[in-house]
Formats: C-alpha cells, structure tokens, sequence
C-alpha cells in the first residue's frame, strides 16, 4: 500500500537526484559484481564455481564460520545478560547515572585495539577455559559490540514508558524476572534484534584481536585464505558481504514490525 | 473486614513535607476520592498506599493487616495508571489475564473466563483480541480497569485514570467505574483533580491541599458546609466577601448581609462569608425585594447554555486587599438572566440560612 502511495502521492524524484542515485548505487555495486566475477574465474578463460566448492569441502572454512559464529553467540548472550537488567535499573532509578553510562559505552571507539589487548592479557590471567580458549575473545568482543548494544536497547527503553509498565506489572503481582521477560523485552523485539545483528556482524568481521591472540576466526581465515587463494578469498569476501546485509535488514524489518505496535497511538 | 487505615502518613522529599501527618479510614467498600490542587500530594498518599512509595512514618494498615514493610507485588491492589498502561505485546484478553497467571489464580481456562468475564463487565466483549494499539483511549483504560481487578484485589487504586481522555467519554465512564464498583463492593481510592468528577461518583471526599486533607466527608457535606476557607474556594462556585459580624449580618463598610451564621458567632468577629450563586435572587426594585436585599449593579454576565452566571458588584462596598472578592454570584435560567446586562442595578437576596461564614 505504502509503495502506491509513494508512486501516487510521494515527493518526485528528479533527474539530478536520479544521476546521484546512480552513481552511488554504481559505486557500491560495480566492485561487488567484479569480485564475484573475479569469484568465479578459474584461470584462463574458464569460469565456473570451482572455487566455491573447494571453499564448501574445505574444513578450514567450516571451522572458522562455526567458531565465528559461537563467539558472537557467545558475545551477545554476555551482552544481554549484563546490559538488559543494568540498563532497566539506570532508566527506572538513577536516571541521573546515564550519562556517565553513556560515555563508558563510548569508550571501546576511542581505545584501540591493541591497547585493549594489552590491558586485558595483563588484566584476565584467569581459569584455562578461559584464556585458554578462543572463549577468551568474548571479552574484547563485548567491548567492541558495546556501543551499539547499549545504543539499540536505550532506544528501546526510550520508545516505552518503562515505569509505567514495570509499576503495572508490580501491582498485578509480578516480580523483577518476569517484568522484564513478560513485559519488557517482548515490547523491545526491534533492539534486541538490531543489538543481536550488529553484535553479529561485528563479532563475524573482526580481525585484529583473532589474529594477535592467534585464533582461527573467519576473518582470519579470510585472510590467511587471500595469501594464497585469490579467488577463493574473493568468493569468502562476498559470502561475508551479504551475510552482513541479511543482518543489516533484519535490523530494518525488525524495526517496522515493532513501530506498527508501540508507535502507531 | 474494616477497610483501609492510615496512621500519621508523613513524607518529605529532600526538605519539602509532601504529606504531613495523614490519618483516615475507608469503609469496606467505601468509593473516596482524594481531590485537590496539583501538587498537593495525591499521588503520592495513593502511591504509598500502592507500595511504590514508603513512608517517612506512619502506618498503612489494610483488613487488619499492617503491609507497611509489604513491596507492591505482595499486597493485594488493583491500580489503575493514568498514562496507559497495558502490556503493548499482549492482547485485551491477555492483559486482564496476566495478574492471575503471575499469581497462579486457577488454571489457564478459569483465568480465560474471569478475563473475558471481566472484559464483558466492562463492555467489551468484542474486543477481547484487539491489541492496546487497536484500541481507543477510552477502552485502553477500561480494559487496565478489568486487569486491576482480575487479581481480586482487596482494594482498587486509581490515579486521575480519565484524565487523559476527552470530556465526554470522561463523563460517560467515571459513572461506569462507580457501577462496576458499587456492583464489586471493592474498597476503592480514586485521585482526581476534578471536584465535579469527585462530588459525583464519591462515597465521601478527602479534600488536600499542601500535603494535609482539609476535610473528608460526603459530597453534599463537602459543599454545603466547606470546613475552612480553602475548602470553600476549591469547591464549586460562589462569591468570597470579608467583613465584621454583626448580630445576625455580616457587615461590609455600611452594608449588612444576612446571616444566620453570623448570629452564632461573637459580633465584631473577623469572617470571610461565601456565597453560592444558586441561592442568590435578584429582584429589579426594592420594593418587591424581601427585607435586607442589598443593592448591587451588574459586572458581568457568563452564558453556560441552560444557566448564565452573573456577577454583581455590591453598591458603596469598600476596596481594598481586605474586601475579598467584594462580589455576589447569582446562578439564573438563561431566558431570565438575559435583561441584567452589565451596568444593570438590582436587589439581591437569598435565604439567610444559606451564607457560610468562617472566622478570618
Ligand atoms: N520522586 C519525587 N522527588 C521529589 N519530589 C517529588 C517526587 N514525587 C513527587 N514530588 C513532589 O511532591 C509533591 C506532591 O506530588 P504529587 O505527585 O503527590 O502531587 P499530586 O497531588 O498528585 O499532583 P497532580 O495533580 O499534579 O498529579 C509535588 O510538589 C512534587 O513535586
Ligand atoms: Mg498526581
């Protein structure tokens, strides 16, 4: 209905906006569509998708995207656990705290990554299923998923009226665990499915600190992959591309379901 | 069974006393309306009572039970918010359910039937499985109505729950929740700043004002014998006049006012005497004027449809910061207030019984 309405009644877009439109769109999609070319290049004049067989048979990959994958899990799981009750008590008691919250969640963009991996190799000489593990990573990667966790479930906590909601579910009975189950989280779906996907993505690309403490993450296996496999990287790099625009569009799905529920009074 | 007590509530925030010294007690079943300016601390003597607030000192005890140290899941209320309330995420149906399943009241099919049981009391049966955002203000509060007292709640707790809808759906349910109340017997407290939605639904009424309650009676208590001077202003309409008594007057400058109340007060005491418009009649003459009409002139003239209020200066009264208002109200029909344009002189009177006088 939205897209006749727009076709209909929208604002025109004119040619220069279209020239604009264009040029972007061809600044974005003219390298993807050549890396996947350049994917499907078997030397010569052959092209077929050689490379992405060896790529599905290779163990390496299906290690590293599992590991990945466990590690964002991981990290978004210790995100909630932590941020969700923390948050709720700042908004609904010390609302006074939340600039000082905001700018602790800030900190992970201006302290760069190998500073924190010295800090934390200095600070957590702990048990061996920690540090011992590819576990160990889920610390930076709290730190580094930090700012937009915090960010996506204060704009959920903002869009309800946390107090209201909580003292109603008081009075009906209800204690602290099942307000903030039955009642809070299901009315804030769109951020912590936005928290749960950019954590994702961030926790999937990461680099740096999977390489300096040596663990065979995606990303690293990405680029230990384009030392010797060009087209094979180039195919993971596009595979790791739209991995992250599915994420990124659940983001925006999530949001326009849940705005049709709270914000349509 | 003895309803609600409160013993010496004080509250302070910081250094300002929000409640000072509170004491009452509620019948089993009793509807009171705490009333009174913004600010006064309404909200806060029902918060107390709903376990969100704590007392500095003072008692909160409830059929018997003293659930002062109680938090609010553990004391059996039924609340009412004034912003809406209910559970975006969950159905009408599953709203007014939610408090028996946290409880554990009966199995998920009794609590099924009492939700839609409830839902039907307060007429909507047809919209059980709309979601809050499918609903309208109005309904919005009637379903948080049905989910408050879907716990079986000992006592029902409202704060101002019509103020954000428009008059006439105000109007239409304030009556509704006095029905359902009545038809319950539950003890309730209802906050509002609206002495006409306080005087109309109430069993008695608690006037506050500054963190004290002022007066709490019935409605028609409240109106015809206000028990101070803020009472008396805050509650319905009517003209403030200070003077003197003087036997059976209260005297402005040379004019005399009749009052029987005055007689019962030493003569030469300080008073303020109020007026309600509705007692006052004006006559063109002195003549057909029964004795001790005061002369006045006409100041102004509101139409309200069916009534005009007239405001009337008394002729040769003082001024000056100690007069009060220096005027007499007088509530007539419309069709025959319409010849006392502004500027008119007439006779005012009225039966000499119905001035109240309070000492200054
Ligand atoms: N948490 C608080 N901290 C500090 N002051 C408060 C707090 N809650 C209320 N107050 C103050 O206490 C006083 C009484 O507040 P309360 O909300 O009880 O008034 P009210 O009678 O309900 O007014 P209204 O009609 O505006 O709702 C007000 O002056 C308010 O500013
Ligand atoms: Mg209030």
């Amino acid at each position: 209905m939205s897209a006749t309405l727009s076709r209909s009644g929208g604002p025109r877009v004119g040619l220069g906006n279209w020239i604009i439109i264009l040029a972007c769109g061809l600044f974005f999609l003219v390298p993807l569509i050549v890396t996947g070319i350049f994917s499907l290049w078997e030397g010569g004049h052959s092209y077929g998708v050689s490379s992405y067989v060896l790529l599905i048979h290779s163990s390496g990959f299906w290690r590293s995207l599992l590991l990945s994958l466990q590690l964002a899990i991981e990290t978004i799981l210790l995100s909630f656990v932590l941020l969700v009750p923390a948050m709720i008590f700042v908004h609904l008691k010390a609302p006074k705290l939340k600039p000082l919250f905001e700018f602790i969640a800030t900190l992970p963009f201006v302290i760069p990554a190998i500073a924190l991996i010295a800090g934390l190799s200095t600070l957590y000489t702990g048990p061996n299923w920690l540090i011992g593990t590819p576990n160990y990573l889920v610390i930076p990667y709290f730190f580094l998923a930090l700012p937009y966790g915090y960010r996506s479930i204060d704009v959920g906590l903002n869009t309800l009226d946390v107090k209201t909601l909580t003292e109603a579910g008081q009075s009906l009975g209800a204690g602290w665990g099942r307000i903030i189950v039955l009642i809070l989280l299901p009315n804030m779906t769109a951020a912590l499915v936005g928290a749960t996907l950019l954590t994702l993505t961030i926790v999937m690309g990461e680099f740096t600190f999977a390489s300096v403490l040596l663990f065979k993450t995606f990303a690293v296996f990405i680029n230990d992959t384009g030392q010797n496999a060009v087209t094979e990287a180039a195919a993971l790099s596009l595979f790791s591309f739209v991995l992250t625009w599915i994420a990124m569009l659940g983001v925006i799905v999530a949001g326009k379901r849940q705005r049709t529920r709270i914000g349509a009074r | 069974m003895t309803g609600v007590t409160l013993t010496a509530i004080r509250k302070t925030y910081g250094t300002r006393t929000v409640l000072a010294d509170i004491n009452m007690q509620l019948d089993q079943g009793e509807l009171l309306c705490l009333l009174g300016p913004s600010g006064c601390g309404k909200t806060t003597l029902l918060r107390i009572l709903a376990g969100f607030e704590t007392p500095d000192s003072g008692q909160v005890v409830i059929n018997g039970q003293d659930v002062s140290s109680l938090p609010p899941n553990k004391r059996r209320m039924g609340m009412v918010f004034q912003a809406y309330s209910l559970f975006p995420n969950l159905t009408a149906l599953q709203n007014v359910r939610f408090g028996p399943r946290v409880r554990g009241l009966g199995t998920t099919s009794e609590q099924t039937k009492e939700a839609q049981r409830l839902l039907a009391m307060v007429g909507l049966a047809a919209h059980v499985d709309k979601f809050p955002h499918q609903l309208s203000g109005g309904q919005q509060q009637r379903v948080a109505l049905a989910r408050a007292l879907a716990v079986q709640p000992d006592i029902l707790l409202l704060d101002e729950p019509l103020s954000a809808l428009d008059a006439k759906v105000r109007v239409q349910l304030r009556s509704e929740i006095r029905r359902i109340q009545r038809e319950i017997g539950i003890t309730t407290v209802f906050v509002t700043h609206d002495q006409e939605e306080a005087l109309s639904i109430s069993d008695r009424v608690a006037v506050m004002n500054e963190g004290h309650v002022l007066q709490m009676a019935a409605p028609a208590a409240i109106y015809r014998q206000p028990a101070d001077a803020f009472v008396a202003r805050f509650i319905g309409a009517g003209g403030v006049l200070a003077g003197r008594t003087s036997g059976a007057t209260v005297r402005i400058g040379e004019i005399a006012l009749p009052s029987d109340a005055a007689a019962a007060m030493p003569s030469g005491t300080e008073v303020e005497m109020f007026l309600r418009p509705e007692h006052v009649s004006l006559h063109d003459a002195p003549e057909g004027a029964p004795a001790g009409s005061v002369a006045a002139e006409v100041v102004d003239l509101t139409f309200f449809g069916s009534l005009s209020r007239i405001k009337l200066g008394l002729t040769g009264a003082p001024t000056g910061d100690d007069a009060g208002s220096g005027e007499i109200w007088a509530d007539l029909s419309s069709a025959a207030a319409e010849r006392f344009v502004p500027g008119t002189k007439v006779w005012a009177s009225w039966p000499s019984g119905a001035p109240r006088v309070l000492a200054r």
